[in-house]
């Protein structure tokens, strides 16, 4: 038996540390784009505060994307809800409110997190200082997943904290290709064509797969290739069909346990048919765009019918 | 100091040598290195942190969790003191108990004009709401926090009874854990009795107090005000150690005359709820209608015999400071025997002498306001200025009802360690006892609590106090 409230306080808690951990991933592909690229005009800081998902907060407080105001304010503004800081505050206050529900070592283990990143964010972060304090960040959420993993009980509090994860990993990853989507469309030269390296590259960086993608395509970057990879590409632990199918795990082990079934388990039914169905060519044929949003949109509809199904708040 | 009586220091007493209790400590601290002793204690500071062992400060809304300090210098009491202290508390719970049942029921007390009536009947710690209900197993106070102190070789007084919902367990388990991870060498050595079975006690105790009939066992749940209130570590701790859930009150509904938590699949009665709320919290439909950490409707459940809650609402009665000089005679009327612990002699002002004397002796003497608690509102005479002195008059005469007043007492010391050594510093004592219909069950040890400050009586953790593991030892 688990309270509903506590069931949320999972999720919240493993979907904030999906996203400090995306967001601090994406902030160093764009900081690696600003430093290669040669044209000063790039306005690649614009494209990463769209892709996390900011950008109305942004512009309320700058007008231009210049890399200082961007990095502190996805590090650690507290007027951007998703700033590194805030969703690390944000994990350790759910895991506070369902300590009880976690072993030992995962609580330790985003305390530690949490007591890590937060001295280091509580000044301005300098571009020096960047690199160092990225892999704090990456290494303490790792850690926090490693505790997860080597020390829970599989049961509905190991499904409630994977569901979190990978809603907020899939909508991470349809909204980075969202982003970019336009670089993938075809243009003059479609199948085959060779995209601009420093767009291709961001996209790969932000979701960690670059080295991944080189070795399953021989460098041989595509605009099919690089879409099929990130929707549908199983193998690759941050695709939309490698999250969904995980969803439907974690939602098949609960109604097997539970031994009731809910709309979320219809809806997520639904969308990984969709996914197994679909072809890179059927989602290029039928709108990249089109199919992103849908994505995006499934996936918002999803949480808030787990969080219903399962009691989250009544 | 107004009192010039010398202090009781545990571990020396008056002499270049340990009583005996702290014999063998003392022998292997002489052998220690005090550098690395302080790193020690440094190590703890961060164990503590790293676990959340923290507490939240009311009215600071930026600050940072604190920890309570925690000195490595175990207090040590003797096998033969401890009988004495069990013996004692033993009795005045049970006492406590069967007030508690009179008070509420019969009231043969007030007719054997043992204790005046009008003290109970005007008292706002009086419940009206549970007068001729029967809490089930027929126990009021499920979990009792015994504040002692000490002031000499065999002089140990009853500060304050803590009837309510007494806090700090958590700190005795937690003190040992962290005693026990840096010096492993000295638990092997002394035979000290262990304390880590009370989550599993307070399990048994509150499940052998459930309402009569229940076919399953017993649903448990530790009710707490949210992540925000100073002792939610507690409320944490202590569920998770009993493997209870923990709710707080948008967890909980009233449903065909059961309270049920809200779960993944659905709603599920609680049988037995240990409330961290305070009882005018507690249900807004009959207390504070405000009130948003309660839950309304319970008190008609409970009333209907259908929950336990713990402590039952209404036992701030029994540990009441108008009621406090009255307890040896409360202890006699239900046991017949005399009291084993003795009360700190207490001028209550609202008599006309009393006040008398107590404006006459102010310097010398702590006034305690009759529903105050954790330290505040309360005057410390020796220490207080000429002009905190002439404020506090000047509120006693305006309602002398409301005080209490007791001789500064020359409270015990037992060594914390400083940068220069060992230093003593003034400590009280908080044993944990748990009532169920079958037994009341004191573990052997409790809450040290100590003025970190020199010459300090005052050992409230709002107020700069810290904390010390206690030990008890076997025979």
């Amino acid at each position: 038996m688990m309270l509903g409230k506590t069931a949320g306080g999972l999720f919240w808690m493993f979907r904030y540390i999906e996203r400090a951990e995306n967001t601090a991933r994406l902030l160093e592909a764009g900081w690696r784009i600003a430093l290669t690229r040669g044209d000063r005009e790039s306005n690649e800081w614009q494209s990463v505060i769209n892709t996390a998902g900011v950008g109305a907060a942004y512009s309320e407080k700058f007008e231009t994307y210049e890399a200082a105001p961007v990095i502190n304010f996805l590090l650690r503004d507290r007027d951007n809800p998703s700033s590194v800081l805030n969703s690390i505050e944000a994990a350790r206050s759910n895991a506070r409110l369902v300590r009880t529900a976690l072993s030992p070592e995962v609580w330790e283990a985003v305390n530690e997190c949490w007591m890590a990143v937060k001295p280091a964010l509580s000044r301005p972060v300098s571009e020096r200082s960047l690199h160092d304090l990225l892999a704090t960040v990456r290494y303490r959420t790792s850690v926090v997943r490693g505790a997860l993993h080597g020390t829970m009980l599989r049961n509905d509090i190991f499904a409630f904290s994977r569901l979190g994860t990978f809603l907020e990993r899939a909508d991470n990853t349809a909204r980075i290709l969202d982003v970019k989507y336009y670089v993938l469309l075809p243009s003059a030269s479609f199948v085959g064509s060779r995209i601009d390296n420093v767009q291709w590259e961001v996209i790969l960086r932000s979701v960690s797969a670059e080295r991944s993608y080189r070795w399953l395509n021989g460098g041989e970057a595509t605009p099919l290739g690089i879409a099929e990879f990130l929707i549908l590409d199983r193998r690759m632990p941050r695709s939309l069909a490698f999250c969904f199918s995980k969803i439907g795990e974690n939602l098949n082990w609960l109604a097997n346990d539970y031994g009731t079934r809910h709309d979320s388990h219809a809806l997520s039914d639904r969308i990984c048919a969709h996914l197994n169905n679909a072809t890179v060519q059927s989602v290029f044929e039928d709108g990249l765009h089109e199919f992103l949003s849908g994505s995006i949109s499934d996936t918002t509809q999803l949480a808030s019918l787990i969080q219903t199904d399962f009691r989250f708040y009544q | 100091m107004a009192d010039t009586r010398p202090t009781f220091d545990e571990m020396l007493a008056q002499s270049d040598q340990p009583r005996s209790p702290y014999g063998a400590y003392y022998n292997w601290f002489a052998e220690e290195d005090l550098k690395d002793l302080r790193r020690k204690s440094t190590e703890a500071e961060a164990f503590f942190r790293r676990i959340g062992i923290t507490f939240n400060v009311y009215g600071q809304q930026d600050a940072d969790e604190r920890l309570i300090p925690f000195d490595i210098v175990p207090r040590i009491i003797s096998a033969r003191e401890w009988a004495t202290l069990e013996r004692g508390i033993e009795q005045r719970v049970r006492a406590i108990n069967a007030f508690l049942h009179d008070i509420y029921h019969r009231q043969e007390i007030l007719r054997a004009g043992r204790i005046p009536k009008e003290i109970i009947s005007k008292n706002s710690a009086l419940l009206p709401e549970m007068i001729g209900v029967n809490p089930p197993g027929g126990v009021y106070t499920h979990i009792v926090g015994t504040d002692l102190v000490r002031t000499g070789e065999n002089e140990f007084f009853v500060l304050e009874d803590n009837a309510r919902t007494p806090s700090g367990v958590s700190y005795m388990l937690e003190n040992r854990e962290t005693m026990l991870q840096m010096f492993p060498e000295l638990f092997s050595q002394l035979k000290v009795r262990p304390v880590s079975a009370y989550p599993q006690l307070l399990r048994r105790s509150l499940a052998d107090c459930a309402p009569e009939g229940l076919t399953d066992r017993p649903s448990v749940a530790v009710l707490t005000p949210g992540i925000h209130n100073s002792a939610y570590f507690e409320h944490a701790f202590l569920a998770d150690q009993m493997g209870v859930e923990l709710v707080e009150s948008h967890d909980l509904a009233v449903e065909n005359g059961r309270v049920v938590m809200r779960t993944t699949q659905g709603y599920h009665p609680i049988d037995v709820l240990y409330r961290r709320v305070d009882d005018d919290y507690l249900d807004p439909l009959t207390f504070n209608p405000d009130s948003l950490l309660g839950v309304p409707g319970i008190m008609d459940v409970y009333r209907a015999g259908n929950i336990t809650i713990a402590n039952a609402p209404g036992t701030g009665i029994a540990d009441d400071k108008a009621l406090y000089s009255y307890m040896p005679d409360i202890v006699e009327f239900y046991t017949g025997e005399r009291a084993i612990l003795q009360n700190v002699p207490t001028w209550r002002c609202s008599e006309e002498d009393s006040l008398n004397y107590v404006l006459d002796h102010l310097p010398e003497l702590v006034v305690k306001e009759v529903h105050g608690s954790g330290g505040y509102g309360m005057l410390v005479g020796p220490a207080a200025s000429k002009k905190e002195l002439a404020a506090f008059e000047k509120k006693l005469r305006a309602r002398p009802s409301n005080y209490i007043a007791q001789p500064t007492l020359a409270l015990s010391t037992v060594p914390i360690l400083t940068r220069a050594g060992l230093a003593p510093r003034h400590v009280d004592l908080r044993p944990f006892v748990l009532v169920s219909p079958n037994r009341i069950e004191i573990t052997p040890g409790g809450l040290t609590r100590v003025a970190l400050k020199k010459g300090s009586l005052v050992v409230n953790s709002s107020q700069g106090g810290g904390t010390k593991d206690t030990w008890v030892l076997g025979d």
